[in-house]
């Protein structure tokens, strides 16, 4: 005697109902922690451009600490004077820059007639006026991103990186401070050309003490991911150096 | 007479040692060899398992006199699936900086096939306490070996400990640097982890000459 859960139409209906609660049960989930979800990602935004700009909690030389989530907005408004949005020679300010995606934005730069819009945020720290940069770019297994601020004559004035999945202890320690630290003070110009930071394996450098050969120590066995990171540097901060060098005429 | 009978301490301690899903049964090894670099990793992974597997056990059991058997394993990978997936989100919601800290490694859970050979060894044919029980004890078997594995990865590849350095700084050379120790770089990749999980076995397996094969 068959069961009466083996009957082909017994089955069908089981699945229908099952994927109706479960996507019913899920959807829900999704609904119901959208806001907080988007909450976190634009604080997240924030707290990374800020780190940047070396606005951050780290103490010591411990982990990487980001100013804490009740106090981003309102350092993020007092840190950042402006968000600039460039596209092509037009420069316009836009309080909602920091949330364009610059994932779609590369997409849509696919198309030759699409000006692409650039995100740019102009900080004040300390009397200095820093740039911060948007980049994204990729690893060895996912997309790496980060953002450089820059000063007047582009000298770095301090980085942060992230990565979607980089090996741990390997690629993923590019968000480690020994690695980050390592940039702040790098020049991105060679004279008057634009080199980039190559993040350099054996340079003779360890602890990088010389800021202008436009390299920083990569990190062993993450030969990849670190190419990733100069490739990204490169590419992304180009887009950005006609702005940047008008500011000096 | 304690809090569970001995049939049922049983199903929690078995896993533990001479039935582990890892060294003895083989299974799981995909994520203990990914995500075993370091020992904090392996301490939520360990965690993570053991909530998805208490939680998925008890819904498979409770669901197994309806389910039909054609479609069984679907129905076990859409319950782990949707259990991952809540988890995730609820996670990036409450606890975002952990979730970014755990990032893949919460997806990671759905491919792990000590879950679903749980639900179709056990909860399928026990009760909801008898299988939540199960569900535990293999996680906690799981997470044992994951845990084990972080530990030896981190401190002789990175020479720290859940971050904090352990054996001194390998850049100002103090602690057993001073003396020209160095990291094994080596550790830090999956095949170490291979070695290590192999290593344990061996250990078991002699101590125990019971588990040993014909």
């Amino acid at each position: 005697m068959s069961k009466k859960t083996d009957k082909n139409s017994y089955t069908i209906i089981f699945a229908v109902i099952m994927v109706i609660v479960v996507g019913s049960l899920l959807a829900g989930v999704a609904q119901g922690l959208k806001s907080k979800i988007t909450l976190n990602e634009r604080f997240e935004k924030m707290q990374n451009i800020l780190y940047a700009m070396d606005v951050n909690g780290n103490e010591g030389d411990g982990d990487i600490t980001f100013i804490s989530t009740d106090k981003v907005e309102e350092a993020f408004s007092k840190y950042i004077t402006k968000q600039l949005v460039i596209q092509g020679e037009e420069v316009t300010e836009d309080p909602e820059a920091y949330l364009i995606d610059i994932k779609q934005e590369e997409a849509k730069a696919k198309d030759p007639n699409y000006k692409r819009r650039l995100p740019l945020f102009v900080g004040e720290k300390d009397g200095k006026t820093l740039y911060v940069i948007p980049m994204r770019g990729k690893g060895l297994w996912d997309a790496i991103w980060g953002f450089v601020a820059v000063d007047k004559s582009l000298v770095v004035q301090g980085v942060f990186f992230d990565h979607a999945g980089e090996t741990p202890g390997l690629g993923a320690e590019i968000k480690q401070r020994y690695f980050m630290d390592d940039f702040t003070g790098e020049h991105i110009l060679d004279g008057d050309t634009f080199k980039g930071i190559t993040v350099a394996k054996g340079n003779n450098d360890p602890v990088n003490e010389n800021k202008t050969d436009n390299k920083v120590d990569a990190i062993a066995g993450a030969t990849i991911t670190g190419d990733g990171v100069t490739a990204m540097i490169k590419k992304d901060m180009r887009m950005y150096l006609p702005y940047l060098k008008s500011l000096n005429q | 007479m304690g809090l569970l009978s001995k049939k049922d301490s049983k199903l929690i301690l078995d896993p533990l040692a001479d039935n582990n899903p890892i060294t003895i049964q083989v299974l799981g090894i995909c994520s203990a060899l990914a995500i075993t670099a370091q020992l904090k990793a392996s301490i939520v992974m360990a965690i993570s398992v053991l909530a998805v597997m208490g939680i998925g056990n008890v819904v498979i059991s409770l669901m197994r006199n309806i389910i039909p058997s054609k479609i069984r394993i679907i129905v076990q990978l859409v319950v782990v699936a949707s259990l991952v997936i809540v988890v995730d989100q609820v996670l990036k919601a409450f606890a975002y900086s952990l979730s970014k800290e755990l990032s893949v490694f919460i997806g990671l859970i759905i491919t792990n096939c000590i879950i679903m050979g749980r639900f179709e060894a056990f909860a399928l044919a026990n009760g909801p306490w008898r299988s939540f029980l199960d569900g535990i004890g293999n996680a906690a078997g799981y997470g044992l070996i994951l845990v084990i594995v972080g530990f030896f990865r981190e401190l002789l590849g990175s020479g720290t400990l859940l971050g904090y350095q352990v054996l001194g700084d390998p850049i100002t050379k103090t602690g057993l640097y001073a003396i020209g120790y160095e990291n094994n770089g080596f550790m830090l990749l999956s095949p170490m982890a291979l070695i290590i999980v192999g290593l344990i076995i061996w250990v078991q397996r002699a101590r125990n000459k019971d588990l040993i094969e014909e």
